[in-house]
């Protein structure tokens, strides 16, 4: 629930300038008759000069071959003779030059067309023109299967753009809270991630600027889900591939969320922000030549205020409470090159229990300590006209203590025989290294080849301490190294392939994977284009369930996608069907003493489904609204699944409708989301000794969530306005409706228990202030 | 002494440039400027713009050419997104006017420094910009074409189109947002009083605006 804001509405008053210029149009109609007689004074000297000299006429048609081109400039090169083709394509004009001349024809979208003609001085020469279309980012076909795009780019996969991001109404300031609306992905409310299309969270990696994030999420809560650690406001462009991403990514089984980072900022600014949850300011600097920016922001979040008028189910001895700051700077190296550097800190811990499920009357304890600290180095550059350089390095530091147990009523730690288990600690200590170099050639028009490597390191350290005080530790190291290369062929305007290939090396599974990857977009009509996409993607198991006494080898995915998408300025319409199947996935038992540790990689399953999209700006007067319906039918046998099942992660329909209204006398912007998912089925899956069976198994009920937000913005509109300011009341689930995520059991399996989220109802208040610093002034002093 | 020295050098420039302006150029470039007023269509203006571009690409080194041929397409480009929802991106309408006008006032620029017309017509081009995608584009060129518009009046406070552009600004935002009918008053009325004294340095020099501010003021009788 951060910052909840709504800059774009600020540009209301830009309907003045609609205003202003039918009002031009008026004015110049008044100003006509006054103009009038001047004019036809200029006409008939123009006129009567013409006469004088020997002229040709040349005149002709404008085509694209089929229909007629208006507003095509045609000129006689180097004279200042010509003319503007009309709504019929024709031209014509008069010259009195001799001799050889070229005759160009412009028009934006279209290749420039060049005739050398030789005048004669008189006579009518008739040259009709053929311009072809130039292939254009605006024009072409876009690669869009699987793939949603949340930016300001014109581009037809983006239908969202990167306000949306912050301005989801159930979103709550989450980066990952508005990509959860689109179909494809899940409604979980019990723990964090994006759970794509049957797959877990697991199986989709995040990346900022090109490069690996490996903590995206604030450090796992039992049954609550975190928060990503980043503000969306330090995003330009989010693009949430959901099936058959691009082969400059892997080690992502369903889905790739591919985020790009601001650059410098418009100006010098401060800010501060105060809420029921904590304070925030920061700082930028722009400096005056604009090419060199640098700031800071500290963040100091504290939940018990919140938490003393919203009655959680859990009990805490110490509330959620974070220390987070960042500082980054960004230098403009050249017109075209940016090098940007962005750290993170954060220092949080959290102590709570709750009811144990065990023994009655006895409490379990969780508590989580986390520092986490994270760098990013990126620098883009194009060499020459042809070349693009991409590069990146990250360097993450996550520590987590976590403390687990049991307390009696009188909050005193105990520990009970039988359930000795239950107390433990658990230390992880790790240091994740990621660097990628993308090398892009481009070739005729919108093709382009793309090539280059990345480098994946991992060092994960982990004590586990039993009651007894036994400690087991653990250390695991890996390198992957990957090489990659794709081609962006634009057949034509219309007809567009993507082909690439991806080379993966694991030092841990000592395996390596080729993954193959290719889509195909056709252009239907002006707004129509249906696209196809086929990949293959590997994924290492995931390190909870290592080491392995056995040799793994890498889990695997294969997707197949198609979409039709038809996009207007005002409306979205996005139909999807894909199959994805999946081999290889661990399957998990008893080792080492452990319950849970990877044993196989006979694991499979298979996810299919279809999932409509409709964004609409018009329908409803200055309404906004999107909807999006998710069909999934999913199964698969991997962990300690005795067979293959629906996965208690998958809803069958997920639905989710999104709407915003900006209300002008108000000042005043409303935010509404619903959220649907149908029930989630659930599972006790016990090991008898021999093999693993279902203790119980049923469905929850269907989940709704009905959020609203209100975003007050008193200062928008002002001219000049240097500072303003938003106050923010956001409510989820407004009406309180019971949301049951799943069901968990106790040791013995006789008792169950519903997982409900902390509360039903969250309401979020806060007051978000950005200062502006005009050193423009300054500047104008300095100079005289 | 640096200001006298500067305004000596401007005179001289100015001067320098009168005497490069060919007859054929003054002529061509009278006759499509007669025009400028009595266009009004988007095709029109285009058609228009297009001239001036014929005229600017065969002298290449008469920056007027340029500015009313940028003009002229930031014209045709704010008419051409007018109508419809106002909140709807239409860059892919409008952005080809914006490319224009924009290639083509920097050539003006490179041509005649600090000129306080040039910086008018980049004001219409970062409005137009912005009109093309207002959701996105406001915090960008919602500035630049105030800094344009602060340009423009710092090289030439007593250049009329800029009082005309500020008052046009004032007088359509609502007052919710800003706006005020009374102040945009001021300002038209200060750069009514600035045409009477206005003198175009040449026939070919800009001159456009008095009859548009001489309508939004009748508009207060």
């Amino acid at each position: 629930m951060r910052q909840p804001l709504g800059l774009p509405f600020l540009s209301k008053i830009n309907l003045v300038y609609n205003i202003n210029y039918f009002m031009f149009v008026f004015l110049k109609r008044k100003t006509i008759m006054r103009t009038f007689s001047q004019t036809l004074f200029f006409f008939l000297f123009i006129g009567i000069t013409n006469l004088l000299p020997a002229q040709t006429t040349i005149t002709g048609k404008v085509t694209d071959k089929k229909n007629p081109l208006v507003a095509v400039s045609i000129t006689l090169k180097d004279t200042y003779d010509g003319a503007t083709s009309d709504s019929s394509g024709r031209y014509s004009f008069k010259t009195s030059e001799k001799g050889e001349f070229l005759l160009t024809a412009t028009s934006v979208g279209y290749r420039p067309f060049e005739q050398k003609i030789t005048l004669s001085g008189q006579g009518t020469m008739t040259i009709d023109i053929v311009l072809k279309e130039e292939v254009t980012e605006l024009s072409a076909v876009v690669i869009s299967a699987g793939t949603f795009e949340a930016s300001d780019r014109k581009r037809a996969a983006a239908v969202l753009n990167s306000i949306d991001i912050v301005t989801t109404a159930s979103a709550n300031g989450d980066v990952t809270g508005a990509l959860k609306t689109l179909p494809g992905a899940q409604q979980i409310g019990e723990s964090e991630g994006l759970f794509v299309r049957g797959g877990t969270a697991a199986e989709t990696k995040i990346f900022i600027d090109g490069t690996l994030v490996n903590n995206f999420f604030h450090s796992s809560t039992p049954n609550i889900a975190s928060y990503g650690r980043f503000s969306p406001f330090l995003f330009k462009g989010t693009v949430f591939s959901t099936g058959g991403y691009s082969a400059l990514y892997g080690q992502a089984l369903s889905s790739a969320l591919i985020l790009e980072s601001i650059d410098l900022p418009e100006r010098t600014s401060a800010s501060l922000g105060l809420s029921v949850i904590g304070v925030n300011g920061g700082y930028q600097e722009l400096s005056k030549n604009k090419k060199f920016s640098w700031g800071g922001a500290y963040a100091y979040t504290n939940l018990a205020p919140a938490f003393a008028i919203i009655k959680q189910k859990q009990e805490y001895s110490q509330v959620p409470e974070f220390h987070s700051g960042d500082v980054n700077f960004r230098i403009k190296t050249s017109a075209t090159g940016i090098l940007k550097y962005y750290a993170y800190f954060n220092k949080s811990r959290l102590d709570f229990t709750v009811k144990s499920i065990d023994t009655i009357g006895y409490l379990d304890r969780f508590a989580v300590a986390n520092f986490n600290m994270y760098h990013n180095l990126s620098w883009k550059e194009k060499l020459g006209k042809r070349w693009q350089i991409n590069a990146g390095l990250s360097y993450t530091n996550n520590k987590d203590d976590i403390r687990s147990g049991m307390k009696d009523a009188g909050k005193n730690e105990v520990v009970l025989p039988g359930l000795e288990w239950k107390k433990f600690a658990l230390d992880l200590d790790a240091n994740y290294f990621n660097a990628k170099l993308v090398l892009e050639r481009k070739l005729k028009g919108l093709s382009a080849i793309r090539f280059g490597g990345e480098y994946n390191y991992s060092d994960e350290k982990s004590v586990y301490t039993l009651y007894n005080g036994q400690e087991f530790p653990d250390r695991l190291k890996e390198n992957i190294k990957s090489a990659f290369a794709e081609g962006d062929i634009y057949i034509t305007n219309a007809l567009a392939a993507k082909i690439g290939t991806r080379f993966e090396q694991s030092s841990l599974l000592e395996k390596t994977n080729i993954a193959p990857r290719f889509s195909l977009a056709y252009k239907v009509s002006k707004h129509a284009q249906a696209s196809l996409a086929y990949g293959i993607f590997y994924q290492n198991p995931e390190r909870r369930y290592l080491p392995s006494p056995n040799d793994l080898v890498f889990m695997k995915a294969t997707h197949y996608v198609a979409q039709y998408m038809k996009v207007t300025s005002v409306r979205t319409l996005r139909a999807e069907v894909f199959y994805k199947k999946y081999d290889n996935l661990v399957k998990t038992g008893f080792a080492n003493g452990r319950d849970g540790v990877a044993i196989n990689n006979n694991g499979f399953g298979d996810a299919k489904g279809i999932e409509f999209f409709w964004r609409d700006k018009k329908t409803i007067k200055n309404v906004d609204f999107w909807v999006s319906y998710s069909f999934l039918d999913t199964k698969r046998d991997f962990l300690n699944f005795p067979y293959a099942i629906t996965p208690n992660f998958a809803a069958k329909h997920t639905a989710s409708i999104v709407m915003k209204k900006f209300v002008q006398a108000w000042k005043i912007q409303f935010n509404g989301a619903y959220n649907y998912a149908s029930s989630r089925p659930y599972y006790d899956i016990r090991f008898d000794g021999s093999r693993y069976y279902f203790a119980d198994m049923g469905k929850v009920q269907d989940y709704h969530n009905i959020s609203v937000a209100f975003n007050y913005l008193p200062t928008i509109g002002k001219p000049n306005a240097k500072n303003f300011a938003v106050y923010v009341l956001s409510i989820s689930n407004a009406f309180g409706i019971k949301q049951v995520y799943g069901y968990q059991y106790s040791y013995n399996g006789l008792r169950k228990e519903q997982i409900v989220p902390p509360s039903r109802v969250f309401v979020y208040i806060g007051a978000f202030f950005s200062f502006g610093i005009d050193r423009s002034q300054e500047a104008v002093d300095r100079l005289f | 002494m640096k200001k006298t020295i500067l305004i000596l050098s401007a005179i001289l420039v100015a001067g320098f440039s009168f005497a490069q302006m060919p007859d054929k150029f003054v002529k061509a470039m009278e006759a499509k400027m007669a025009a400028i007023d009595t266009t009004i269509s988007v095709q029109g203006l285009t058609d228009l713009a297009n001239a001036f571009e014929r005229i600017a690409e065969t002298e290449k080194n008469q920056w007027l050419a340029y500015y009313y041929a940028a003009y002229c397409n930031a014209s045709a480009g704010l008419m051409a997104g007018s109508g419809g929802d106002i909140m709807t991106a239409k860059a892919d309408k409008t952005d080809p006017y914006a490319d224009k006008a924009e290639k083509q006032i920097k050539k003006a620029e490179e041509l005649m420094k600090d000129n306080s017309e040039i910086f008018v017509v980049k004001k219409m081009v970062a409005t137009l910009r912005m009109i093309g995608d207002p959701m996105n584009r406001y915090m960008t060129y919602g500035p630049e074409a105030q800094a344009a518009l602060d340009e423009a009046k710092k090289l030439d406070a007593n250049n009329p189109r800029v009082y005309l552009l500020e008052g046009q600004d004032k007088f359509f935002t609502p007052q919710e947002f800003g706006g005020s009918k009374e102040e945009a008053k001021i300002l038209f009325e200060k750069a009514q009083k600035l045409y009477e004294t206005f003198k175009p340095a040449s026939t070919v020099h800009p001159n456009w605006g008095k009859g548009t501010v001489a309508y939004f003021l009748s508009q207060y009788k």
